[in-house]
C-alpha cells in the first residue's frame, strides 16, 4: 500500500492522473515520488507535493490518499484494475473514464466524478459534486456501466448521457438529473430538483422523495407497488410511473414515490 | 536567400513527365532553378532513395471561416479529444476534426502540403475567414467565394444579361479577396430562405423564376467570360439523397451544353457525396459506375471525391437544407442552421461514420469505386472534403486504399455485412502509382486550379518541394501498405518557397504563406449606382462601404491580375 499525504495546503488545482494504481505497479517507491504533475502552470514531481510512504504488508487497498484532495484532480482516471480510499475530500474528474476497480471517498468529492465511467465502483461517504457520471461538456457517451454510490446528495447534471450502469444516491439530487438519459438507472433516496430526466430516450429514474414540478413532456403510464433497482434492490412503493421525454420521442421511465408526492396525484385522472 | 539542393531523389513529377527518375532539384531565392551556383555554398539534402515530389495542392478543405469556427464552438468535445502542447518554435491548439488555425497549419505541412483550397466562404464573412486564414502558417492559400444564390446574381441570370453578371461577380471576387465561384446546391439556398429546397435541376427557384440549370450554365459562362484560373466550383443539388446521381447526371449533361472544348468547363466538388443510387436509405445503393463510366466519356469535367475516412468529424457545408435533411434523419444532438442573408445559407452536424453502418460503409466504398474506375488520374483529385468525410491529415489512410488492394481488403473485411456485399471494391484490382498519386494530390490539382507555379518541379516552379520517406526501387507499395502509409503522413522534408519547414516529420520553421487572390479586370467597371446601394441598404445588414475586405485584412497577400473578356 502507498499512502499519499499532502505536505501543504494547496491553492490552485493539482492535475494528477498519475495517482492510478495502473501506473504505481511496478513502480519502486523513488519512481513513483518521481512522477510528474502540474500544480497550475508549474511541472512538479508527486515528491514535491506530497509525502509518499510504502507500507509492504498491507495489500488492499493499493492507495491510500490521506488529507484534503479537494483541489487534486483526476485521481485514478481510466484505472482498470486495484483499489483507491481518500480519507478526506477529492477533487474534480475523481475516477473519470473508470473501467476497473474501485474508488473510495471518505469525505465529499468534485464535480466531474465517474464521468464517462465503464465498469468498476466509485463510493463516495459524503457528497457529490455537479456532473457526477456526466461526460464532458458537448460530448454525447456518459457512463457506459459500473456503480456509483453516493451517501450524501449530488450536484446538478447528475447521469447526463447516461448509457448504462447504476448512480445510487441516498441523498437529494439538483436539477437536470438524468439528462438525456440513454438507459441505466439513477436512484435517488431523497428529494429530486426540476427538470429530472428531461431529453431522456430510455432508462429509469427512481425517486424516493419529493419531485420537484415534473416535466410537462413525461406522461403517466401506470402505478406500480415496487421497482426494481439492480438485480437485488428493489424499491418498495407504490410508485407514480411517468413515460418521457414525449418532446425526444422518449421511453425513459420516472418512478415517483406516491407518498412523497402528493402533488402530482391530479395525474391519476389521466390513468 | 540561401540556395538548395535536393540531390538524388526519385522525382515524381507528372507536369514534366518525370516518372521517378533519379535527379537533382536545385533552388534558388524560392523558385526552382536548373542549378545552384555554387555547390558549397548551397544546403545540400542527400535524398538519394527518397521519394521527391512538389508540394501537395489540396483543392477543397474546409480550413477556415464562419462555419468552420462554428463548428469548433459547438464541439467542446471535439477540442478535448485532441490537444496539441506548444513548443518553443510551435503554438498549442485543439479540435481532432476541425484543429485550430495554427494546427491545421502544422499538420498539413507535416504532409508535405503547401497550397489549400479553403472552399467556402459567404462572401458577408470574408473577412473572418481571411482573418483566420492568416493565421494558418506554412500554406499558401486562397478561397472560393459562395456566389451561386447571390440575388444580384441571380437576378442579373433572370434578365438573361450575363455580361453585367460577370461584371458584378467580377466586383465580388475582388471585394472578398477571392480566387474562384463556389456554387453551392443552385437555388436551393435561396429557396432555403423560405424553408424550401430545390430537387432537380429544373425546379423554379422561388422569385426569380429561373431554374439551378439556368444558374449552373450562367455561371460557367460567366466563368469562361472572366477568364477565370479555376473553373466554377459546383457542390450539385440533391447532395446526400439516395438517388441523387441522377442529378448529377444531368448537372453534367447542363454543364457540356456550354463546354467549348479547350479546357474543362466545371469542377463538381465531393462527388461521392452526389453518387447515390437506390430509392431511400434502406435500399441505398453505389451510384459509382454510372458517375465513372460517364466522367471516363467525357473531358469536360474535373472532380474530387470527398473520401470517407471513418471517424467521429464534423459536418459543415453552406447547403443549409441537407444539413436539415441530415438532422431530420435523427440521433444528432446538436445542428446549426444559418441563413446568410441575400447570399448564401449553412448548417453543420457532428458526425461519426461507423465501419458498422451499412450506409457509412457504402459511402466510404462510393468514394473508392470512383477513384479506381475513372481511368484518367488528371480527371479527379483526392480530398476528403475536410471535415465532412474526415479530417485531411486522414490523407495518407486514402493513399493506402488507393495504391493497395490488400488495404482497401484490411478495411472492408471490418465493414457491415451488408455493405460488404454491395462494394464493387473486391472485383477491382487497380492500384495506384506514386506517379498517379503525384497527379491527383498535386499536379492535377494545381492544374485544375491553373496555379502555373505550383503542382510541379520545372524550372521558374514555386520551391514548394516534399520528400517522403519512400523507396521505389526496393519497397513494393501495394504490399507492405502501412510504412508506406506512415511515411506520406510524416514527411521526411517539406520545403516552402525554399526554405526547408519540416525535417523528418517535425517542424523547424513556420513561415507564413501567402493568400492568393484575384484581381479580375473587366473592360467596363461594375456599375456601382444608387440602386445598388439603396439595396445594400434594403437587405444587407452591412454597409455597402464597409462591405469589401481591404488589402489590410491580408497578412501576405499575392495579388494575381488577369484580364476579362467582358
Amino acid at each position: 500500500m502507498i499512502t499519499l499525504t499532502p505536505k501543504r495546503t494547496f491553492t490552485v488545482p493539482i492535475q494528477a492522473a498519475c495517482i492510478n494504481v495502473d501506473v504505481f505497479t511496478g513502480k519502486t517507491l523513488q519512481e513513483i515520488k518521481n512522477l510528474s504533475i502540474t500544480e497550475g502552470k508549474e511541472t512538479i514531481t508527486l515528491n514535491d507535493a506530497f509525502d509518499i510512504t510504502e507500507d509492504k504488508t498491507i495489500e488492499t487497498p493499493n492507495i491510500t490518499l490521506t488529507g484534503d484532495f479537494s483541489k487534486v484532480k483526476r485521481i485514478g482516471q481510466g484505472m482498470k484494475t486495484g483499489e483507491i480510499v481518500i480519507n478526506g475530500d477529492a477533487g474534480m474528474h475523481t475516477g473519470e473514464k473508470l473501467s476497473g476497480g474501485k474508488i473510495v471517498v471518505n469525505g465529499n468529492s468534485g464535480g466531474w466524478t465517474g464521468s464517462e465511467m465503464k465498469k468498476g465502483l466509485i463510493e463516495i461517504h459524503g457528497n457529490s459534486g455537479d456532473y457526477t457520471a456526466s461526460p464532458y461538456r458537448g460530448t454525447s457517451t456518459g457512463m457506459r456501466g459500473g456503480l456509483i454510490i453516493v451517501d450524501g446528495d449530488v450536484g446538478t447534471d447528475v447521469g447526463c448521457y447516461m448509457q448504462g450502469g447504476l448512480i445510487k444516491i441516498n441523498g437529494s439530487a439538483g436539477r437536470y438529473l438524468g439528462f438525456h438519459m440513454l438507459d441505466g438507472t439513477i436512484y435517488v433516496g431523497k428529494d429530486c430538483s426540476i427538470r429530472a430526466g428531461a431529453c431522456m430516450t430510455g432508462g429509469k429514474i427512481i425517486i424516493n422523495g419529493a419531485v420537484e414540478l415534473l416535466m410537462p413532456t413525461f406522461t403517466i403510464d401506470s402505478v406500480k407497488p415496487k421497482v426494481k433497482i439492480d438485480a437485488t434492490q428493489i424499491a418498495q412503493g407504490p410508485f407514480y410511473v411517468f413515460l418521457g421525454d414525449i418532446a425526444e420521442h422518449g421511453t425513459g421511465k420516472i418512478f415517483a414515490l406516491k407518498a412523497t408526492n402528493p402533488t402530482l396525484s391530479n395525474y391519476e385522472k389521466y390513468l | 536567400m540561401t540556395e538548395v539542393l535536393i540531390k538524388n531523389g526519385f522525382v515524381f513529377d507528372p507536369l514534366n513527365n518525370i516518372d521517378g527518375q533519379k535527379m537533382d532539384i536545385a533552388i534558388k531565392d524560392g523558385k526552382i532553378v536548373k542549378k545552384v551556383s555554387n555547390e558549397r555554398n548551397a544546403k545540400v539534402i542527400d535524398a538519394s532513395g527518397l521519394t521527391v515530389m512538389a508540394g501537395g495542392v489540396d483543392i477543397h478543405s474546409h480550413i477556415a471561416g464562419s462555419e468552420v469556427n462554428l463548428g469548433r464552438l459547438i464541439r467542446p468535445d471535439d477540442h478535448v479529444k485532441d490537444v496539441v502542447k506548444k513548443t518553443a518554435l510551435t503554438r498549442g491548439g485543439t479540435g481532432y476534426s476541425i484543429p485550430s488555425t495554427y494546427v491545421t497549419g502544422y499538420r498539413y505541412s507535416k504532409m508535405g502540403y503547401t497550397t489549400v483550397m479553403n472552399p467556402s466562404m459567404a462572401a458577408m464573412k470574408a473577412r473572418h475567414a481571411h482573418e483566420e486564414l492568416n493565421d494558418v502558417p506554412m500554406i499558401d492559400k486562397a478561397s472560393f467565394t459562395l456566389l451561386g444564390d447571390w440575388w444580384f446574381a441571380l437576378e442579373n441570370i433572370a434578365k438573361g444579361d450575363l455580361e453585367e453578371c460577370a461584371r458584378h461577380i467580377a466586383w465580388m471576387i475582388r471585394a472578398t479577396r477571392s480566387y474562384a465561384i463556389k456554387v453551392v446546391n443552385p437555388g436551393g439556398l435561396e429557396s432555403w430562405g423560405f424553408g424550401r429546397n430545390v430537387h432537380s435541376i429544373d425546379d423554379e427557384v422561388p422569385n426569380f423564376c429561373i431554374t439551378p440549370r439556368d444558374i449552373i450554365t450562367g455561371m460557367a459562362k460567366v466563368n469562361t467570360m472572366l477568364n477565370m484560373p479555376h473553373t466554377v466550383h459546383l457542390h450539385t443539388n440533391n447532395l446526400g439523397v439516395p438517388g441523387n446521381y441522377k442529378t448529377t447526371i444531368d448537372t453534367m449533361n447542363a454543364l457540356e451544353s456550354v463546354y467549348t472544348g479547350d479546357k474543362p468547363i466545371g469542377h463538381i466538388t465531393h462527388i461521392q457525396f452526389s453518387s447515390f443510387a437506390g430509392d431511400n436509405w434502406a435500399h441505398f445503393k453505389s451510384g459509382a459506375e454510372e458517375i465513372a463510366k460517364y466522367l471516363n466519356a467525357h473531358n469536360h469535367l474535373t472532380v474530387d471525391i470527398g473520401q470517407v475516412t471513418f471517424a467521429d468529424t464534423t459536418t459543415m457545408t453552406a447547403d443549409g437544407p441537407f444539413e436539415f435533411a441530415l438532422y431530420e434523419l435523427g440521433g444528432h444532438n446538436k445542428w446549426v442552421n444559418s441563413d446568410v442573408e441575400t447570399e448564401s445559407s449553412g448548417g453543420i452536424i457532428p458526425f461519426h461514420f461507423k465501419r458498422k453502418n451499412a450506409v457509412n460503409a457504402i459511402q466510404w466504398s462510393i468514394g473508392l469505386e470512383l477513384s479506381l474506375l475513372i481511368k484518367d488520374p488528371w480527371k479527379w483529385f483526392m480530398t476528403t472534403d475536410h471535415p465532412n468525410g474526415g479530417p485531411f491529415f486522414h490523407y495518407p489512410r486514402v493513399f493506402a486504399w488507393l495504391y493497395s488492394s490488400k488495404a482497401r481488403e484490411a478495411t472492408l473485411k471490418n465493414c457491415n455485412k451488408k455493405a460488404q456485399k454491395k462494394s464493387l471494391l473486391p472485383s477491382i484490382d487497380r492500384e495506384y502509382t506514386l506517379y498517379e498519386l503525384a497527379i491527383i494530390t498535386r499536379a492535377g490539382t494545381a492544374k485544375a486550379l491553373g496555379l502555373k507555379n505550383k503542382g510541379h518541379l520545372g524550372i521558374g516552379a514555386d520551391a514548394d518541394v516534399s520528400i517522403y520517406n519512400i523507396n521505389p526501387e526496393t519497397t513494393d507499395i501495394a504490399k507492405s501498405y502501412k510504412p508506406v502509409r506512415k511515411a506520406f503522413g510524416n514527411a521526411a522534408y517539406t520545403i516552402k518557397d525554399g526554405e526547408i519547414v519540416v525535417k523528418d516529420a517535425e517542424i523547424v520553421a513556420t513561415p507564413s504563406g501567402r493568400t492568393m487572390w484575384l484581381d479580375v479586370q473587366t473592360k467596363e467597371p461594375c456599375r456601382i449606382d444608387d440602386k445598388i446601394k439603396s439595396k445594400f441598404k434594403d437587405y444587407w445588414t452591412i454597409e455597402f462601404d464597409n462591405y469589401p475586405v481591404t488589402d489590410h485584412y491580408l497578412k501576405v497577400p499575392e495579388k494575381i491580375a488577369i484580364k476579362a473578356s467582358v
